[in-house]
């Protein structure tokens, strides 16, 4: 069979060949990234100056953090549409915790005024530990919204289209309703200092997500739970029959996902100085396009940290270069939405091709 | 004219320069009904794809009343009078049986693009009549058995007025009086002068339909003949290509006084009835019953995957509270489901993933489960030798790009993999061939040699009576009696069976 297949293989110009392994490798999407970057330096040279990389990459930590969750989620074959509301609200609490004043003449009409929020700040103005504890408690936020999600797919086999779809409106309109859709502001320094500032070369924001990223890889390619959230994904009943516990398994992934978006909240608040009820409010596309041009399918089982961590990047560097020749908002999300459409029929010819690999692989058994 | 209606000359076939079909040539007369056979890869479905204009011959011609017939796709066969009823059954639940028969066709109103219900029905009700099976033609397919769905199939083939009809295993998921039913209608429609293709792994049905049997291996035919002419050891003989002295291996295990599985006045309303049984350390134990007699709902049960109301399961000893899968797989219970595709495997992800799917945690290292490669692969490699799995390398190669038989093998390796003392196993030889289903029985044996206690659900008497100690009769959810190896008697058996007339028995007995 080896010998069959090499002879195949051998009548193939050296050059298709590579082209073709570029193509069907997992790099793909990283190999394009970086032959568009390069293609665009000549027409908008600015793109390597200091400030833009800096600013393509503080773009790309928040982002890449909410998608790895949303990952977790697409694994399963499932989708969690409540992760951009899950931004706002924990945005909105975590920053009223930690804020050092409130304008009565703003505040005084919202539900929070009195017992959680007052004049001179939330419960844990102006203590040295407020920004950790304030992270900690969106953290914990997230997860739990994400818990809730998990428990009606994983208990009652509901949609998780519709479960989560239900939770982003009533998610989005409570924290509207917390602040009467005010932005509270008098943020701790050193909570800015979280969003914009580096430790040496590297940003806070990069370490923390960094850290996500790492743990949330080593779940998915070394851990138990990792083979068991891929064989859910890719088949839920032979799951079951082989042991897998699949409820406990989309628990958990539903509050990575919740996890995954408060931690990415955290970082948007942190940059923007100021916690917003309407956060994450147009970035599901973004979310769910950078997973899927990273590779990773929408009907469960296929994806990797790794692939979401290039879809990011693409992502990112498009929408920057697309900034940076003054484009307007509408021609942006015009090419956005073509190019989501090219990297899902990229992917249909990439698995019809790998599909036509594997029958000259195994032809012979 | 030619006296056949369907001839092939010549026909030849490789894939990515691997011969499927190699120079046959073979005539289909007109009114009989040949049988094709032949193990898994031996080139039959190859064959019927390239008939069906689903595949190009590479070389060689098809004739259909001696007229040269090139069809380059599907709508050509019918045009020429070919009607296929497939293994898996192709209709669309969701849909009428109307809608499901003129899914391709329906009849209109003028030019309009309106459909003409009143046409339709009465051409349905024609179809069903024929086909004996007596419901509304605006029947959601859903609500029909996988029996009355054959025959919708069937109607739907009709439907076009073919010459021709090509049978593909048309009995494997239908109960044994859908399948006499079936037989009936197979043998009316050639006493109407219909040619029939019938392809089967079951030779007692090859036997009793046929005219003529042609044998295929390796893409070559390698025996034709009448039917009076064969023997079924003269089917197995040529269809392997060795002479096999059995088909079943000689029974080596002694089973134990020691009790492995004992269930106690178990019950679920509406599914099983105070059942009773133990199966022993060694011992192969065989349930019968027909489709739909709580036989594989009672493994479900014990296997912790649906719940029950009354009774007790003990295991080893031990009785199992609260049971789900996970407390199954802890006891040492082991379920090989009759549902390879959508149970037992991932068919995407690689062999490896698939056989340590199971047990994958009992290797894991410290308390965040990490996943020991090098061990789990290891496993899997020994297992494979071990099972003689004959698979390309495990690790970047998909459960689907096996044959059926060698899946069915690494649904057993994955849970041999754990280490189980109670082996479940539903229809294990579903749907694979002759020279693989010797060696399931071999593993059953080996497994009952090593003190496990191996219960084996089957709907196929035969080979329970070959493989078992001792074979429990199933039907209407309650076990109906018990047989030991020196009291089989394929007669009792299936009365017991139907817990009834001699009628039945007698209906039965040709199966």
């Amino acid at each position: 069979m080896s010998a069959l297949k090499s002879e195949t293989y051998r009548q193939k110009k050296p050059a298709k060949q590579v082209i073709q392994r570029i193509f069907l490798s997992e790099y793909f999407i990283l190999i394009m990234s970086l032959i568009y970057f390069v293609c665009v330096i000549p027409f908008a040279p600015r793109i390597i100056s200091q400030s833009n990389l800096l600013n393509l990459l503080s773009n790309l930590w928040p982002l890449l953090v909410i998608a790895i969750g949303q990952t977790f989620v697409l694994l399963l074959g499932g989708i969690d549409l409540s992760q951009v509301s899950i931004i706002g609200v924990t945005s909105v609490i975590g920053t009223a915790l930690m804020s050092n004043s409130f304008d009565p003449a703003i505040f005084e009409g919202t539900p929070l005024w009195g017992w959680l929020i007052h004049e001179n700040g939330g419960p844990l103005a102006g203590s040295a530990a407020s920004v950790p504890v304030s992270i900690f408690v969106m953290l914990i936020i997230g997860t739990l919204i994400g818990l809730f999600n998990g428990f009606f797919v994983a208990r009652f086999k509901m949609p998780p289209f519709m479960v989560t779809l239900v939770t982003q409106m009533f998610l989005l309109s409570f924290a509207i309703y917390l602040t009467q859709s005010r932005n509270i502001m008098g943020l701790p320094e050193s909570f800015s200092a979280f969003g914009t500032k580096s430790l040496g070369f590297i940003p806070y924001a990069a370490i923390f997500v960094v850290l996500i990223a790492l743990g949330a890889h080593f779940i998915l390619a070394k851990m138990v739970l990792g083979k068991w959230i891929y064989a859910s994904g890719e088949n839920e009943v032979a799951s079951v029959v082989s042991g897998v516990p699949t409820k406990k398994v989309t628990l958990f992934c539903y509050a990575m996902s919740g996890f995954c978006a408060a931690a990415g909240s955290a970082i948007y608040s942190a940059r923007l100085g100021m916690g917003r009820p309407t956060l994450g409010e147009d970035i599901m596309m973004d979310i769910v396009g950078a997973a899927i041009i990273g590779g990773t399918s929408l009907s469960g089982g296929k994806g990797k940290v790794m692939w979401t961590l290039f879809g990011v990047f693409f992502f990112t560097l498009l929408f920057n270069t697309l900034n940076l020749f003054n484009l307007s908002y509408f021609t942006i999300n015009i090419v956005k939405g073509l190019v989501i459409l090219a990297a899902a029929f990229l992917d249909v010819i990439r698995t019809k091709l790998m599909t036509r690999m594997s029958i000259v692989n195994g032809a012979g058994v | 004219m030619s006296e056949y209606v369907l001839e092939l000359r010549h026909i030849a076939k490789s894939f990515f320069g691997i011969p499927a079909l190699k120079d046959v040539t073979w005539g289909l007369k007109k009114g009989e009904l040949l049988s094709l056979i032949g193990e898994n890869g031996a080139g039959k479905s190859t064959m019927m794809n390239i008939v069906g204009g689903i595949l190009p011959a590479d070389s060689g011609e098809l004739y259909i009343n001696g007229e040269l017939y090139r069809p380059t796709q599907p709508s050509d066969a019918k045009k020429a009078g070919i009607a296929f009823i497939h293994q898996e059954l192709n209709l669309f639940t969701n849909l009428s049986i109307n809608d499901n028969v003129f899914i391709d066709s329906f009849p209109r109103i003028g030019v309009l693009p309106l459909i003409k219900k009143t046409e339709m029905s009465r051409r349905v009700k024609k179809a069903l009549e024929a086909v004996d099976l007596h419901v509304s033609p605006d029947t959601i397919v859903e609500k029909l058995s996988p029996g009355e769905r054959q025959l919708v199939e069937i109607a739907k083939a009709l439907s076009s007025d073919p010459q021709i009809l090509i049978f593909d295993e048309p009995t494997t998921s239908l109960t044994n009086k859908e399948t006499e039913k079936l037989f009936g209608i197979i043998d009316k429609l050639r006493e109407e002068g219909k040619s029939i293709i019938y392809i089967s792994h079951i030779l007692a049905d090859v036997e009793r339909l046929s005219d003529q049997i042609i044998v295929l291996r390796d893409g070559c035919i390698t025996d034709e003949d009448k039917k009076e002419n064969y023997t079924i050891d003269r089917m197995i003989q040529s269809m392997i290509g060795r002479e096999i002295s059995q088909l079943y291996p000689t029974k080596t295990n002694k089973p134990s006084k020691e009790t492995a599985l004992s269930v106690k006045g178990l019950s679920q309303s509406g599914i099983v009835h105070n059942i009773n049984m133990d199966i022993h350390k060694g011992e192969v134990v065989g349930m019968f019953g027909l489709m739909g007699s709580g036989r594989s709902e009672l493994a479900r049960i014990i296997y912790g995957l649906d719940p029950y109301e009354a009774g007790e399961i003990i295991i080893n000893g031990e009785k199992v509270e609260k049971h789900n899968p996970q407390k199954a797989i802890e006891h040492k219970i082991a379920f090989v489901t009759e549902n390879r595709r959508e149970e037992g495997l991932l068919m995407e992800f690689s062999i490896l993933d698939n056989l340590s799917l199971v047990s994958v945690p009992s290797s894991a290292k410290g308390k965040l489960k990490i996943v020991n490669d090098e061990c789990v692969k290891n496993k899997a490699e020994d297992i494979v030798n071990k099972l003689k799995v004959k698979c390309p390398p495990i690790e970047n190669n998909p459960a689907k790009s096996m044959s059926g038989g060698n899946q069915q093998k690494v649904v057993i390796g994955k849970w041999l993999l754990t280490d189980p003392e109670v082996f479940i196993v539903d229809e294990p030889t579903r749907g694979i061939d002759v020279g693989a289903k010797y060696e399931v029985y071999n593993i059953i044996n080996q497994l009952a040699t090593d003190k496990k206690a191996v219960w084996v659900i089957s709907s196929e008497l035969e080979e329970l009576m070959g493989i078992c100690d001792k074979i429990l009769v199933m039907g209407n959810g309650e076990i109906h009696g018990e047989l030991a190896r020196e009291e089989f008697d394929k007669e009792n058996i299936l009365k017991a069976a139907f817990n009834q007339t001699v009628e039945d028995k007698t209906e039965k007995g040709g199966r």
